[in-house]
């Protein structure tokens, strides 16, 4: 089975200027750098990272939100284009995004079945009552119920209000639908709810999701695939079960042993990283993780591991896990 | 007997009529309710100017020059007085509120349009648009108005066409801030960008979702305009340079008046009135309606 969505060595940096000098230096912010994935129709990949390692960053470049620096994402075979043009337009109906803030992302000054009906009417499809009444449809397979359709967004409570992000993202029967935190703003009762209706909505729509988010537990149930980002590049990639049973690279264990747990056993050793993330700005030479891992050693510090086969079906980037030496 | 069982449900009645009442109250205010009586009156007083007037503006009746109004000692052949040419302050009033309506409403809605598109264009484009924009907004705002008017007036000439225009320049720079500012935070995050990623034109993000959203702020900077127009409008046409007689307006009224503030203080007292009763009106007004519109403040 042939990619729904490709994604070949990302690069989005950004042109900044750091302290020094009178105006500043110049320099520059490696939002992405050089990232690589596929997501197969109907299948999830969890994107995972800590803030600010290029997560959302890569869900713009994947959506044509932004142009990517270097670089190329391929959707349903064809070329996703940067520009705001026709063609960008036309994908639109094919790839949706869903936002972490619900009350933002609506207009406050609309009743929301009018803002689930929106995207029929931007794309001219169907009568305005076809365009309601599919709304409303939507709107119950969501799980609200018919009094709700013609309130406001601030009279509805945040699990509602992401429901209408869903469902106005769903409306135009996508392929592919970018999560960018959807229950991060949420309470975690409600979070529960809406990662069981996303599940629901994947079964019966067979639409394919980029779920990012900070949260491992939540991106371990939902995900067919996790792959773990750190500083703007893809660490280590495989099947959630894998990946967070026994976790390769340094920066995943460190990153499971946060995980907050009930079962631990007597030998469990959380390992707390030292430092802060590094600078996007001034990322560090050779392995970008290397200031803040127990087990970096001098290769470490000179050349920098490439996403590598790890066997398993899992890939990740460590000299440790696969010592051939890769520039 | 009777009257312990009437009297609880008098007393609850009238509880009623007294939570009614409030409740009314509550969503007008009195100030309101005054505010907008008075822009009805002087807007069918605009309108029907010309059935209105009990003389046409400009008659001179010289054997009754500078008659006192009748809670002066007049009489109620001219109930406010006339003036030092014998013309009838109460008609002149009536074709003032409607020169001077005319010009305020058409340069307020000239100049809150000018300064929504051109702020959006600033937010939409950015760059160099948005600097050109900022230039032309920092050039109007350093300099006094009145200077820009006095100097269009003098090497133009006057008429009522140019001097609308004119007007219309007036307060156009608060409007193109506010509407950049509000249109780049709605587009940086929030429903504007959301609308914009499902692929909607920017016809549709500006005219259907950010103009409503941005409506309240600007209905009240539209509500601080207007009174300066009026009061612009009367600043220049008391120094001259306004509406030119025999054509009349408030601020008019009020210049010419000046001369004979000790002798006849009625030819100004009424025009003055006037004007403060309406900038008072439409700013009360203006300041209920944003609340009134906003959903989620109901």
């Amino acid at each position: 089975m042939s990619a729904l969505l490709e994604v070949d060595s990302l690069v989005r940096h950004y042109p900044v200027r750091i302290p020094g000098g009178l105006f500043g230096q110049p320099a520059t912010l490696r939002a992405v750098d050089g990232v690589s994935f596929a997501v197969s129709p109907g299948k999830t990949l969890g994107l995972v990272g800590e803030s600010g390692c290029g997560k959302s960053t890569t869900a713009k470049l994947v959506l044509g939100l932004l142009p990517p620096t270097a670089g190329a994402v391929r959707f349903e075979g064809g070329h996703v284009p940067a520009r705001r043009n026709a063609e960008w337009r036309a994908l639109r109906q094919r790839m949706q995004m869903v936002y972490q803030d619900p009350l933002g992302a609506l207009d406050r000054r609309l009743p929301v079945v009018a803002q689930v009906m929106e995207p029929l009417t931007v794309f001219k499809i169907g009568t305005p009552a076809e365009r309601r009444e599919k709304a409303r449809d939507l709107m119950a397979a969501v799980g609200l119920t018919p009094h709700l359709f013609e309130r406001f967004p601030h009279e509805l409570s945040g699990g509602q209000r992401q429901r209408v992000v869903l469902a106005r993202a769903l409306i135009l029967e996508p392929s592919l639908l970018v999560c960018d935190e959807p229950i991060s703003a949420l309470d975690v009762s409600i979070q529960a709810q809406v990662i069981n209706l996303l599940l629901d909505l994947q079964d019966r729509f067979g639409v394919a999701f980029l779920f990012i988010s900070h949260d491992l537990k939540v991106v371990r149930q939902v995900s067919h695939e996790v792959a773990v980002m750190y500083l703007g590049r893809i660490v280590e990639q495989g099947e959630p079960e894998k990946l967070f049973h026994e976790p390769a690279h340094p920066y995943t264990k460190a990153l499971v042993s946060a995980i907050p747990s009930p079962w631990r056993q007597e030998g469990y050793e959380r390992i707390v990283l030292q430092g802060d993330p590094p600078n996007p700005v001034q990322v560090p030479s050779g392995c970008a993780f290397h200031p803040r891992c127990a087990y970096a050693t001098a290769a470490c510090r000179e050349v920098r591991p490439v996403l590598a086969d790890i066997g398993d079906g899992r890939k990740a980037a460590c000299h440790l896990l696969s010592p051939i030496a890769s520039a | 007997m009777a009257s312990i069982e009437t009297t609880p449900l008098a007393a609850e009645a009238e509880k009623a009529e007294r939570g009614k009442l409030s409740r009314f109250l509550e969503a007008y205010p009195p100030l309101v309710i005054f505010g907008i009586t008075w822009i009805a009156a002087t807007l069918i007083v605009a309108i029907f100017a010309d059935l209105l007037a009990p003389y046409i503006y400009s008659a001179l009746d010289l054997k009754a020059r500078l008659a006192p109004p009748v809670f002066m000692g007049g009489t109620w052949a001219h109930p406010l007085g006339t003036d030092e040419l014998g013309r009838d302050v109460l008609s002149r009033l009536v074709i003032s509120i409607r020169i001077s309506l005319l010009i305020a409403f058409a340069s307020t809605i000239l100049s809150a349009t000018i300064g929504v598109l051109l702020g959006f264009l600033a937010a939409h484009f950015r760059g160099l648009v948005e600097q050109v924009v900022l230039t032309l907004i920092d050039f109007q705002a350093s300099m006094p108005f009145m200077i820009i008017a006095l100097a269009v007036l003098a090497f133009f000439g006057n008429t009522l066409t140019l001097f609308i225009c004119l007007m219309g320049f007036y307060g156009w720079e608060r409007a193109a801030r506010i509407a950049r500012g509000l249109t780049i935070a709605a587009n940086e995050q929030g429903y504007a960008a959301s609308v914009r990623d499902i692929g909607a034109s920017p016809l549709r993000v500006y005219g259907l979702h950010v103009l409503p959203n941005i409506a309240s702020t600007l209905i009240v900077s539209v509500t601080l305009t207007f009174p300066e127009v009026i009061l612009l409008e009367s600043g220049l046409s008391f120094l001259g340079l306004g509406v030119q007689p025999p054509l009349t307006s408030l601020g008019n009224m009020v210049g010419y008046g000046r001369e004979y503030l000790q002798s006849a203080p009625w030819i100004l007292l009424a025009p003055s009135a006037v004007i403060v009763l309406t900038t008072f009106s439409i700013s009360m007004v203006g300041d209920w309606l944003r609340d009134r519109l906003d959903p989620t403040l109901r």
